[in-house]
């Protein structure tokens, strides 16, 4: 029963996590269309810039950890501004082909820099913030994980919801042209949403760093595991990221637990082509409203 | 020439380089009028309106000859960002909302000219004007009737407080009574609010009515211009377009039904 908790709040976290993480990928492709490859070398670079932040530089946690989101929401930015938007109404397939070439480029600089070692954060978390759930112990990372999830997730609701540039932003995914005749600013929105996708991956390369070491291969792999969660929860379904995230992380922390590690690796990806086979619109696609 | 706002000098239009659909527009509109643009299916109008919006770039169309003025400045082929930020706010064809936004937050991407501006009173004044929205202000758009999508959609544009207004279509596809009151609604905008309106239409008659000029537009040319009494006093015009006269109906008949099956595809 113990095992059974732990391996529950284990897949939790980290699926929630995913879900964060294929939160941005899915706000990438609402608004433009874009399938950016590149997104797990966005989350290993977080992970690194904080790394870089806190060992190198010697700067206190909290203060890195928010220059580092400040920094990845940047470079999110720029590279809408200066890769993506020159290809803006070019065929879909180059634009592909560019974010592909993106996260080569990305990897072979933090290789660069960092080598493809494992590297570990010093002990950032009090001892203290461990949670003691009947005869378990949480861990302050998870619990460290599921609060900044929650507040992340709180934010961009309340962000998405009410303010007026997130209600610009979801109209941009609605209809574009509708949103062009009212003078929406489309190229900012795209902009916007690659940085803020940018600022959610950066987040979770840190919160991942914390819990599984860093590593450019293996943090740069989960990029690849955005695709079986946005699938089952649909490509254009920001909830159903989240859930479908939730449900990929306890997939593979039971698969790990009780059957084998190496194939925890591979039951996302069996998920996904059997999701493809079933409800190729994932489980929360949205379904088109037929009126009109 | 102070009072004209916006002027068409002889424009040419192309899509994708090689389709020319206008072939020398021109066209005058004056400060606080409303002009009617009629003509049948495919001769032009949308892509009139487009050309004045800026819409036409997305579209990969191009205005390649001519100009277009507004307020002393040349206009012709600028960014739609630009252009709605002068004051010139399209109302599209076959209504367009944003079905997963609420009603008040369709209305609210209105303001996008207008970012970090108060909106609260530009709000008051859309549900001033349509009243039957207030009651689905919460509710998606797109599980709107058409005739509050057509309010809808009208007060999204409203919200920006356009100096022009292009309305394309907008009785398209709805009962008499509601075309009545969106025509008494466009009337009442142009007077109150001082906007100046462009009005694309196929019902040529409710058009007219409430126009002060009119202009009528076959194959991407201008073919015929006036007052609108005089237009709507013109045989011609009343057996095309009005629909009086015994081939006029016929014809009339004929265009609304393939009319019809070309906007599903839209
Ligand atoms: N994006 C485009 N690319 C190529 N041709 C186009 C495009 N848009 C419109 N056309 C063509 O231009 C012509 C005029 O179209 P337009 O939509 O301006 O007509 P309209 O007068 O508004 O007609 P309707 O009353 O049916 O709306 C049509 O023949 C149409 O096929
Ligand atoms: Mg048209």
């Amino acid at each position: 029963m113990d095992f059974f908790l732990q391996l529950l709040i284990n897949g939790l976290c980290l699926g929630f996590l995913y879900g964060l993480s294929a939160m941005g990928f899915v706000m990438i492709f609402k608004s433009s269309s874009v399938l950016n490859f590149a997104h797990g070398e966005l989350i290993a670079l977080g992970a690194f810039l904080f790394l870089a932040l806190v060992t190198w530089a010697g700067i206190p946690i909290p203060i890195s950890f928010l220059l580092t989101l400040a920094v990845c929401f940047c470079f999110g930015f720029i590279v809408e501004r200066f890769f993506l938007r020159p290809l803006i109404g070019e065929p879909l397939i180059f634009v592909i082909m560019l974010t592909v070439g993106l996260a080569s480029m990305f990897k072979g600089l933090m290789l660069l820099i960092w080598g493809g070692n494992l590297h570990t954060y010093p002990d950032i978390l009090p001892a203290s913030l461990a949670i003691q759930l009947g005869p378990v112990t949480i861990p302050p990372v998870y619990i460290a994980s599921l609060v900044i999830g929650l507040i992340f997730l709180s934010l961009f609701g309340l962000f998405f919801k009410y303010s007026s540039q997130g209600i610009y932003m979801r109209s941009v995914a609605d209809n574009q042209r509708a949103a062009l005749s009212l003078g929406v600013h489309v190229k900012r929105v795209f902009a916007l949403s690659w940085a803020i996708a940018s600022l959610v991956a950066g987040m979770s390369g840190i919160v991942l760093g914390i819990i599984n070491g860093i590593n450019v291969h293996n943090l740069s792999g989960i990029g690849l595991k955005v695709f079986p969660v946005v699938i089952l929860g649909g490509l254009d379904s920001i909830g159903g990221a989240i859930i479908g995230g939730l449900i990929i992380g306890l997939l593979e922390s039971f698969t790990g637990g009780y059957i084998s590690t190496s194939l925890s690796e591979v039951v996302p990806f069996i998920v996904l082509v059997f999701i493809l086979l079933i409800k190729p619109y994932g489980l929360f696609g949205l379904v088109e409203i037929e009126r009109v | 020439m102070e009072k004209t706002l916006l002027q068409l000098n002889n424009i040419s239009v192309v899509y994708s380089d090689v389709i020319q659909v206008l072939k020398g527009v021109s066209l005058a509109v004056e400060k606080n009028h409303i002009v009617s643009l009629i003509g049948s299916n495919g001769a032009g109008k949308t892509t009139t309106l487009k050309a004045i919006s800026g819409l036409l770039k997305p579209e990969n169309g191009k205005v390649t000859d001519g100009t277009i003025i507004y307020e002393a400045r040349t206009v012709q082929n600028q960014s739609p960002e630009t252009i709605t930020r002068l004051g010139i706010i399209q109302v599209l064809e076959g209504r367009q909302p944003f079905k997963y936004l609420t009603i008040e937050e369709n209305l609210r991407v209105g303001t996008a000219t207008k970012w970090g501006e108060p909106y609260k009173k530009d709000l008051d004044i859309v549900y001033h004007y349509f009243p039957a929205l207030i009651p689905r202000r919460k509710s998606l758009a797109g599980y709107c009737s058409g005739g509050e999508l057509q309010m809808l959609v009208m007060g999204r544009a409203l919200m920006a407080h356009p100096k022009l207004l292009l309305l394309d279509e907008p009785s398209l596809g709805l009962a008499p009574l509601v075309v009545k009151e969106i025509f008494r609604i466009i009337k009442r905008i142009n007077e109150e609010q001082g906007s100046t309106i462009i009005l694309v239409e196929q019902n040529a008659r409710m058009a007219l009515q409430i126009a002060h000029y009119g202009y009528v537009m076959e194959n991407g040319k201008i073919v015929m211009e006036g007052r609108a009494t005089e237009l709507a006093a013109n045989p011609d015009i009343k057996e095309f377009y009005l629909g009086m006269g015994v081939s006029g109906d016929m014809k009339s008949y004929k265009d609304v039904k393939s009319y019809k099956r070309r906007k599903r595809w839209l």
